[in-house]
C-alpha cells in the first residue's frame, strides 16, 4: 500500500528546493513543472527535474512529477523527458475526462523503458467538467492510482469565490471522495493555501479526513507534520480496528455468521476500513503506542 | 607537540610566547591568584570630565606598547574604537594591543592601524568583516589571540590579559562616571562584556554622548572604577547597535532542523519545570526557541531562565511567564533593552559571571540546554566557528565553547550542506569547541549523537527520532555533493585559538590573497 | 552553426549555476571560465563535469562561462544542456548520464 498522507509540491526550476525535497519526510514529493515554472523556463525545469529524479536522494518519499496539461502542448515532451527517469507517478493537471487519461497513458507506455515498472497516474481534478467525470477518470486506465482535488481553479471555474471556510467546495470534495472510493483508489485533498495559519490548517485537515480523503496536497514543507498527524490513525481508531480484526477471526474459528463489535454489526466495508487502519498503523509503527495513551 | 584534539602546535610562538596545549575541557586547573589592579583615590572637589580623548591620552598618559580595551555591545554601530585609535595614531603612538571583545565590519580602519604599526596585536573573541580577512592575510605584526567570552573574562581576572586602559562606550553616564546601557540615544542594553575590563583595568574611561544628572540610575558600572569621563557628539550608530526585530527563519530546511532539535530536547526529558536554555539569535537557533515555546505552552511547564544573547523573542517568553528570569550578558534588539530597563527579573550580568571557568561558578554551568551553530563539525564532534572551509577567519567562539562546556545538553544545529559544502568533515579546519563538550548534531538529514552520550541515543531511538551514526551522515553529505578538496595552508601562524581555560586548542595560518 | 550564438540558462540563486554559452568557429576548441563560491573545494569537479558533458555531446568549439552558487553536479549538467539546446545544438539523449 502506498501511503499518500502528504504530497508536497517542490518547484521544478529551483535547484535548492529540488535537492532538499527529500528531507521533509513527506509521503510524496511532487516535482512541479506546471504552475511553479514560468513559460520561458519550461525546458530548463524539465531537464533539472529529469536530472534530479536520477540523482537526488528523496529518501522514503514517493517521487511524483506534475507535468503540464494537455492544452499546453508541452505534455508529450514532458513525458518523454520525465518517464524514463523512473518517477513513481505523474500528476496530470486539469484532467477533463477519461480520454485525457488514455492519451497520457499511451504516451507514458511509449516512453517507458523495457524493464521499467509502469509509472502511475494521479489525476488532478480542478475543473467542473473534470469533477463531473471523476469516476470515469478514476477508472479510465489501471495506472490511475488516486484522484487529487485542486480547489482554486475549480472554484474559479464555478464562478464562485474561494473562502477559508470552503462551503463552495464541500460538494466537490464529497463527490470526488465518492468517485475515488467507487473506483477503489485514494482521494487526495486540495492544498491549504494560507501557510501562516496553523489552526486553520489543522481544522481543514480534520475536515478532509472526516470527509474520507486519505491525504492532502501541500505547498509548504511546514505543513507536512500537521498533515501526518491529521491523517495517521488515532489510538482510538487503532484499538477499534484491532477489535474488529479479532472479532472476525474469532467468528471464522467458531463458524458464527453474525459479528458485532461494541454492539455494532460488522460487514465487509467496515472490515476493509479496519484492515487499512491496521496497515497504516503498522507502516507508521503506531500499534504499540496506541495502548500507552 | 600535539594537543588533546590532535592538533600540531609549536611549543613557542614569536609575539605570543610559550604555548600551553589544550588537554581536555576540564583538565587544566588554575594555579594563580586573581589579578589586582592599581589602587586609586579621588579627593573631594576633583573632577572626572575631560574635554576630549586627546586629554585622556596625555593625562594618563598612554604610551607605546600599552593595551587598550573595548567592549562590543555597539556591534556594527560602534564609533568608539575608531575614535580612540584615530587619536592614538594622531599622537604618533605605536605597538598598541587592542583588546576588543568582538570585531565588526565597522572596525575596518583597524587595518590601516595594523599597517602603520599603531596597533601591533589584536585580542578578541569574534571577528567578522574586512579585519578578519586582513588577519588571515598576515596582519598585524603579532598573532591575534582568539578567546571565548568566558575565556576573555578569565584572562583579565587571572592576569593573562593585563589592560592598561579600558575605554567603555557608555550609552549613559554622569559626571562622576556611573554608567548604564539602557538610556541615551545609543542604548544597547546589557554592558556585561565590559564588566571585567572596568573591574581590572589600570585606568577606566567612560566615552559617552549622553551625560545625565548625578547620580545616574540604574548603575551598571559604578563610579568607583571609572577614572575619567569624555563626552563626544556621537559614540555610535543606533541602527548598527540594535535591530528593530529579530525574525525567526522562514527557510523550510532550517525550520525542519529546528523542529528536530526541539524534539531532541523533549526526548532528552528536559521539557520540565525549571528548564534553563540558551539559544543564539541566528535563524535556526531562534526557531528552536519557537518550537520549545510551543511545547512549554502545551505542557504548561515554566522554565527557570534563558541565558546568553537576548532577543525580543526571549523577552516575550519571559513576559508570557514561560521563563522566570532572563540572564543577559548582551542584548540583540530594542525589546531586550526595554525589558532590561523595566523588568526586575531580567538580570544584567558580566562576562565572568556568565562564563569564566576559573571562578567559583559561572552561569553556563547551570544551563540545561544550549543550541549552537557550526561552520564545520567533524566526526569527533569537534566544532569550527573560527574559519571558513577555506581557512579564512570569519568568526570566533564568542560564547560557543563556554556554553557547550557548561550545559547538560549541547545541541549543534546546522545544515548538513551549506550551498554545496558539507559541514560534516573528517577534520575541521580549526577546532574551536572540543567534541567532548558537544552532545548532539541535528541536521536536515538526521541526528547524530556523541558516542559519549549513549543515554541520549537510547532516549532518541525510543522517541522515534531519525538517529544516524555521524559517519553515515557524512557519507550522505558526500553522496549528494561529492568529496570537497581541502587545502591546508602552510603559511605563518596568524592567530591562536585559546580554549576558555587558557590552553591553546588550535592555530590559524596565513592564507594567501 | 556559422555565426556565434549566445545562450543562457540558470540563475544566480543559491544552489544554482548560471551558464552562458557562446558558439565559436570550428577549430576554436573549448574555453571554460568558472566563478564559484566553492572554487577551492569543487572548482576542479565543476570543470570536469562541464568538460565531460560537452565531450559526450560532441560540442567542441564553445566558450562556456559558469557562475556557480554551489550547484550540485546534476544541476550543472541540466543547466549546461539547457543552454546547449537553447543555442541550437541537437543533443543526444542523456538518459544514461
Amino acid at each position: 500500500m502506498t501511503m499518500r498522507r502528504s504530497m508536497l509540491f517542490i518547484p521544478g526550476n529551483n535547484p535548492g528546493m529540488l535537492q532538499n525535497g527529500g528531507v521533509f519526510g513527506a509521503d510524496s514529493v511532487i516535482l512541479d513543472l506546471e504552475d511553479a515554472v514560468s513559460p520561458l523556463e519550461k525546458d530548463a525545469a524539465r531537464r533539472l527535474v529529469a536530472h534530479a529524479l536520477r540523482t537526488v536522494n528523496y529518501a522514503n518519499s514517493e517521487k511524483v512529477v506534475r507535468i503540464n496539461s494537455l492544452d499546453t502542448g508541452l505534455t508529450e515532451d514532458d513525458i518523454k523527458a520525465i518517464v524514463p527517469c523512473r518517477p513513481d507517478a505523474l500528476l496530470i493537471p486539469k484532467v477533463q475526462g477519461p480520454a485525457d487519461i488514455q492519451k497520457v497513458a499511451a504516451l507514458m507506455a511509449a516512453a517507458e523503458g523495457p524493464e521499467q515498472p509502469p509509472v502511475q497516474i494521479i489525476a488532478l481534478i480542478e475543473t467542473p467538467r473534470g469533477l463531473a467525470e471523476a469516476y470515469n477518470i478514476a477508472t479510465a486506465d489501471p495506472r490511475v492510482a488516486a484522484l487529487a482535488f485542486g480547489a482554486e481553479d475549480y472554484t474559479a471555474g464555478l464562478g464562485a469565490t474561494r473562502t477559508k471556510e470552503g462551503q463552495e467546495i464541500l460538494t466537490a470534495r464529497c463527490w470526488l471522495v465518492n468517485a475515488a472510493a467507487a473506483a477503489e483508489i485514494d482521494a487526495i485533498d486540495t492544498p491549504y493555501t494560507d501557510t501562516a495559519d496553523e489552526e486553520g490548517l489543522i481544522a481543514d485537515i480534520a475536515l478532509a479526513k472526516q470527509l474520507g480523503f486519505k491525504g492532502k496536497l501541500s505547498i509548504n514543507p511546514r505543513q507536512v507534520e500537521h498533515i501526518h498527524a491529521g491523517f495517521s490513525p488515532s489510538a482510538k481508531e487503532i484499538i477499534w480496528a484491532e477489535k474488529v480484526i479479532q472479532a472476525i477471526s474469532l467468528a471464522k474459528e467458531q463458524g458464527t455468521g453474525v459479528i458485532a463489535v461494541d454492539g455494532k454489526m460488522i460487514d465487509a466495508p467496515i472490515v476493509n476500513r479496519a484492515e487499512r487502519i491496521i496497515m497504516l498503523a503498522q507502516l507508521l509503527g503506531l500499534q504499540k503506542e496506541a495502548y500507552h495513551d | 607537540m600535539i594537543n588533546a584534539v590532535g592538533r600540531e602546535l609549536p611549543d613557542y610562538l614569536d609575539g605570543f610566547g610559550k604555548i600551553k596545549p589544550f588537554n581536555g575541557a576540564f583538565a587544566t586547573l588554575p594555579d594563580m591568584p586573581r589579578q589586582s589592579p592599581k589602587v586609586k583615590r579621588m579627593c573631594p572637589g576633583n573632577h572626572k570630565v575631560l574635554n576630549d580623548l586627546e586629554e585622556v591620552f596625555t593625562k594618563i598618559p598612554i604610551r607605546d606598547g600599552m593595551t587598550l580595551s573595548f567592549h562590543h555591545h555597539f556591534r556594527n554601530g560602534d564609533g568608539v574604537v575608531n575614535m580612540v585609535l584615530a587619536t592614538a595614531a594622531k599622537l604618533g603612538l605605536k605597538n598598541l594591543t587592542v583588546a576588543l571583545s568582538s570585531v565588526f565590519p565597522v572596525h575596518a580602519p583597524l587595518i590601516d592601524h595594523f599597517k602603520s604599526g599603531v596597533v601591533a596585536a589584536l585580542d578578541t573573541n569574534y571577528i567578522s568583516g574586512p579585519v578578519a580577512a586582513a588577519i588571515s592575510q598576515g596582519l598585524p605584526a603579532r598573532p591575534t589571540i582568539l578567546r571565548t567570552h568566558g575565556g576573555r573574562a578569565r584572562a583579565i581576572e587571572c592576569g593573562q590579559l593585563h589592560i592598561d586602559v579600558a575605554f567603555i562606550a557608555a550609552p549613559a553616564t554622569d559626571c562622576y562616571g556611573n554608567i548604564n546601557g539602557v538610556s541615551g540615544p545609543t542604548a544597547c542594553g546589557s554592558l556585561g562584556y565590559a564588566f571585567p575590563d572596568a573591574e581590572y583595568a589600570d585606568y577606566v574611561i567612560a566615552v559617552t554622548d549622553h551625560l545625565e544628572e548625578y547620580p545616574l540610575s540604574p548603575i551598571s558600572i559604578p563610579q568607583t572604577r571609572v577614572d575619567f569621563v569624555v563626552k563626544t557628539d556621537r559614540i555610535g550608530d543606533p541602527k548598527g547597535i540594535v535591530s528593530g526585530t529579530t525574525q525567526i527563519t522562514k527557510d523550510p530546511v532550517q525550520l525542519k532542523i529546528a523542529s528536530l532539535a526541539a524534539q531532541a530536547i523533549k526526548a532528552s526529558g528536559m521539557i520540565t519545570d525549571g528548564l534553563s536554555l540558551q539559544t543564539g539569535a541566528g535563524g535556526a537557533s531562534l526557531a528552536v526557541a519557537s518550537f520549545v515555546r510551543k511545547m512549554m505552552r502545551e505542557t504548561g511547564i515554566v522554565g527557570s531562565f534563558a541565558l546568553g544573547g537576548i532577543t525580543g523573542y526571549l523577552v516575550q517568553m519571559l513576559e508570557e511567564g514561560l521563563f522566570k528570569k532572563i540572564v543577559d550578558v548582551q542584548g540583540f534588539d530594542l525589546e531586550a533593552v526595554r525589558s532590561l530597563a523595566a523588568n526586575p527579573n531580567h538580570l544584567e550580568v558580566g562576562a565572568g559571571f556568565y562564563a569564566n571557568p576559573f571562578n567559583s561558578g559561572c552561569t553556563v554551568n547551570q544551563l540545561d540546554c544550549v543550541i549552537l551553530g557550526a561552520t564545520e563539525i567533524d566526526t569527533n564532534f569537534n566544532v569550527n566557528v573560527v574559519t571558513g572551509s577555506d581557512g579564512i577567519i570569519m568568526g570566533g567562539s564568542g560564547g560557543h565553547s563556554d556554553a557547550a562546556a557548561g550545559a547538560k545538553l549541547t545541541i549543534i544545529v546546522a545544515n548538513l550542506l551549506r550551498g554545496r559544502l558539507p559541514i560534516l568533515v573528517d577534520q575541521v579546519m580549526t577546532v574551536t569547541t572540543p567534541g567532548e563538550t558537544v552532545d548532539v548534531l541535528v541536521t536536515e538529514w538526521g541526528i547524530a549523537v556523541n558516542p559519549l552520550r549513549n543515554d541520549l541515543l537510547e532516549r532518541f531511538k525510543t522517541a522515534g527520532l531519525p538517529v544516524k551514526d555521524i559517519s553515515e551522515l557524512k557519507r550522505i553529505a558526500e553522496d549528494i555533493a561529492g568529496i570537497p578538496q581541502t587545502n591546508r595552508s602552510q603559511g605563518k601562524i596568524v592567530a591562536v585559538v585559546e580554549y576558555r581555560d587558557g590552553t591553546i586548542i588550535d592555530i590559524v595560518r596565513q592564507v594567501p590573497k | 552553426m556559422e555565426t556565434a550564438q549566445i545562450a543562457h540558462s540558470g540563475t544566480l540563486e543559491s544552489n544554482d549555476i548560471m551558464i552562458t554559452l557562446s558558439v565559436r568557429p570550428p577549430g576554436s576548441g573549448q574555453q571554460i571560465e568558472i566563478q564559484s563560491i566553492v572554487m577551492q573545494q569543487y572548482g576542479d569537479a565543476i570543470r570536469q563535469t562541464i568538460t565531460d558533458t560537452l565531450n559526450y555531446q560532441g560540442i567542441i568549439d564553445i566558450y562556456v562561462k559558469a557562475v556557480d552558487r554551489g550547484a550540485l553536479d546534476c544541476t550543472i549538467k541540466a543547466r549546461l544542456l539547457t543552454a546547449a539546446a537553447r543555442a541550437g545544438f541537437k543533443l543526444k539523449e542523456d538518459n544514461d548520464l
